[in-house]
């Protein structure tokens, strides 16, 4: 009787041990994502300023989108500042939206503007702008990917008991929740170069 | 998160197809190379003390040395074998427009699977294809040609890109590369086993039973004796079957993985519908890879040797085909394309 009762205890202690270290890595897995976007968005920001500069001189009559773009731009600076999987996400997942708007905004003069995007450099740096949009779009769709195994793990039974343990919290998802902005990225591909 | 569920749960079933097929893969091998020693061992059971029992089952062993040694050898030098043989070479500083696209489209697709960044080749030839190749995440490699860069837009550059890279989170190089191995083990052993036998046939002429164990003595003691002589005349008939039906087996598993790879595109990209246009395109240029040789074409998006076989449906078509039929990878990606579109969920079973 004594022997069964302490194959049942090490079979529990064994599962728990498991459980636990399941969870320490999806917990490292989630801020892991978060740290690629946060590298994601980084890009995003340093690219903002070349472009604008490179289109500023034949642009001197948009001054107010440019504005526009480089405001949204340190917005979303400020906001990722102090933005972590526990908190703040939403908040950033809000301004780079806005900056997403912007920059969209922005696409749209810059295709009235021919000669401006025939220059090399530009068209460089659309590609860039490009591939930043999308690295952002993958690292975001990595890290909600990552953290919704990692909300719904914490909370099944019987890891919720364990959960405790390992410091594991809830984390927010990189929602976009106005219709509007959802747009964003489609407006972006459309911006390839043509042929 | 139904979504991925979905998408997740389509690659498990995929996965467990695969597995079942390598588990079988294995029993064969393991019945390759111990079916005779089972068999000669039960043959020589009931032997008189002094006479030889077979009980070191030295087939097998050997079989298993061969196998394992030739996996190594292709572990260590398949993947730069690969690449040198195709001609390629690696795009280090990306010159023009088309070059960078593709070294940023690389980086996005290293992002959405959490993968390191694999290096990245060119081939120089104009039909559109592209391979993946290298043992180790860590050190992986994605080859597309000068053909796939400038007929493929971008999104359709990213499937493509994307399914290479799915074959590397799948471990599918490790696996092929380790099938091809056994395959060729097997290959080795049913044409060394042929010739004895025509030797045997010839010196002892005993007519077809001439290899089977010379002068083994009783098969009168009936049970494990003649258990033993019926197994090994299986063992030898599957010796002779052994090649076509071990290469069968991996080409199974190859395309198994095929569909797999594509499925786990449509996760990385959430855009089914640019891998089914890309591989539209890619089957539309007909003609052959010529850089890409027979070997590697297990790890191409599509059959580089452009045989019409791949294109056809049916059981013969099928069953020696590298990849699936092109034009039912292309219904199930649209499917699946058109259900993202309809309700955001990937479905589970295309």
């Amino acid at each position: 009787m004594t022997f069964v009762f302490l194959i049942v205890v090490a079979a529990v202690v064994i599962w728990a041990i498991s459980a636990y270290n399941k969870l320490i890595q999806l917990k490292g897995d989630t801020l892991n994502a978060w740290k690629q976007i946060d590298v994601q968005l980084k890009r995003r920001h340093d690219l903002i300023p070349n472009l604008v500069e490179s289109v500023k001189g034949a642009m001197e009559f948009e001054k107010e989108t440019l504005e526009a773009v480089i405001q949204a731009r340190n917005q979303a600076v400020n906001v990722q500042a102090g933005a972590s999987p526990t908190g703040g996400v939403q908040a950033l997942a809000g301004a780079e939206a806005a900056l997403g708007a912007a920059l969209s905004k922005f696409n749209l003069v810059v295709e009235r503007y021919p000669d401006l995007k025939a220059t090399t450099n530009v068209g460089q740096l659309q590609e860039e702008l490009t591939s930043t949009e999308n690295r952002v779009a993958f690292a975001r769709q990595l890290y909600n990917d990552t953290a919704t195994v990692y909300n719904v793990k914490q909370q099944q039974f019987p890891w919720n008991m364990i959960a405790g343990f390992a410091h594991c919290e809830q984390v927010e998802l990189w929602e976009i929740t106005d219709e509007k902005e959802r747009e964003v990225p489609q407006v972006d591909l459309s911006m390839k170069p043509k042929e | 998160m139904t979504g991925e569920g979905n998408l997740f749960e389509q690659q498990r079933s995929n996965r467990r197809r695969s597995a079942i097929l390598v588990a079988i893969f294995l029993a064969f091998f393991a019945w390759v190379g111990f079916g005779g020693d089972l068999g000669f061992y039960l043959y020589t059971l009931e032997a008189p003390p002094n006479a030889y029992h077979h009980t070191i089952p030295w087939f097998g062993i050997v079989t298993t040395v061969l196998g394992v040694g030739l996996a190594w050898i292709a572990w260590k030098r398949g993947p730069k074998q690969v690449l040198w043989a195709s001609g390629a070479w690696q795009l280090l500083e990306p010159g023009s427009p088309e070059e960078k696209q593709f070294v940023n489209v690389v980086e996005e697709m290293a992002i959405a699977s959490g993968l390191p960044r694999p290096s990245v080749w060119i081939v120089p030839d104009q039909d559109p294809n592209a391979f993946a190749t290298g043992i180790d995440e860590r050190d992986a490699h994605i080859a597309v040609t000068e053909g796939l860069l400038t007929t493929l837009n971008r999104d359709e550059l990213q499937a493509v890109v994307a399914h290479e890279m799915a074959h590397i989170r799948n471990y599918d190089v490790k696996l092929m590369t380790l099938l091809a191995a056994l395959v060729g083990v097997i290959a080795i052993l049913s044409e060394g086993a042929w010739r004895v036998m025509r030797v045997g046939a010839m010196t002892g002429g005993r007519g077809g039973g001439g290899s089977k164990g010379g002068g083994g003595g009783g098969g009168k003691k009936g049970g494990a004796g003649a258990l033993g002589l019926i197994i090994i005349v299986l063992w030898l008939i599957t010796l002779i079957l052994a090649p076509i039906v071990s290469r069968l087996l991996a080409l199974g598993v190859s395309r198994k993985r095929e569909y797999l790879a594509d499925a786990t595109a449509a996760q990385f990209t959430r855009n089914p519908a640019a891998l089914a246009t890309a591989l539209r395109k890619v089957e539309d240029a007909s003609a052959p890879t010529k850089a890409i040789k027979r070997g590697t074409a297990h790890l191409c998006i599509a059959d580089p040797m452009g045989r019409r076989i791949t294109s056809k449906q049916g059981f013969i078509a099928n069953a020696f085909a590298t990849h699936p039929p092109m034009a039912v990878r292309i219904a199930r990606l649209k499917r699946m394309a058109y259900q993202y579109e309809q309700t955001g969920v990937i479905p589970e079973a295309v």
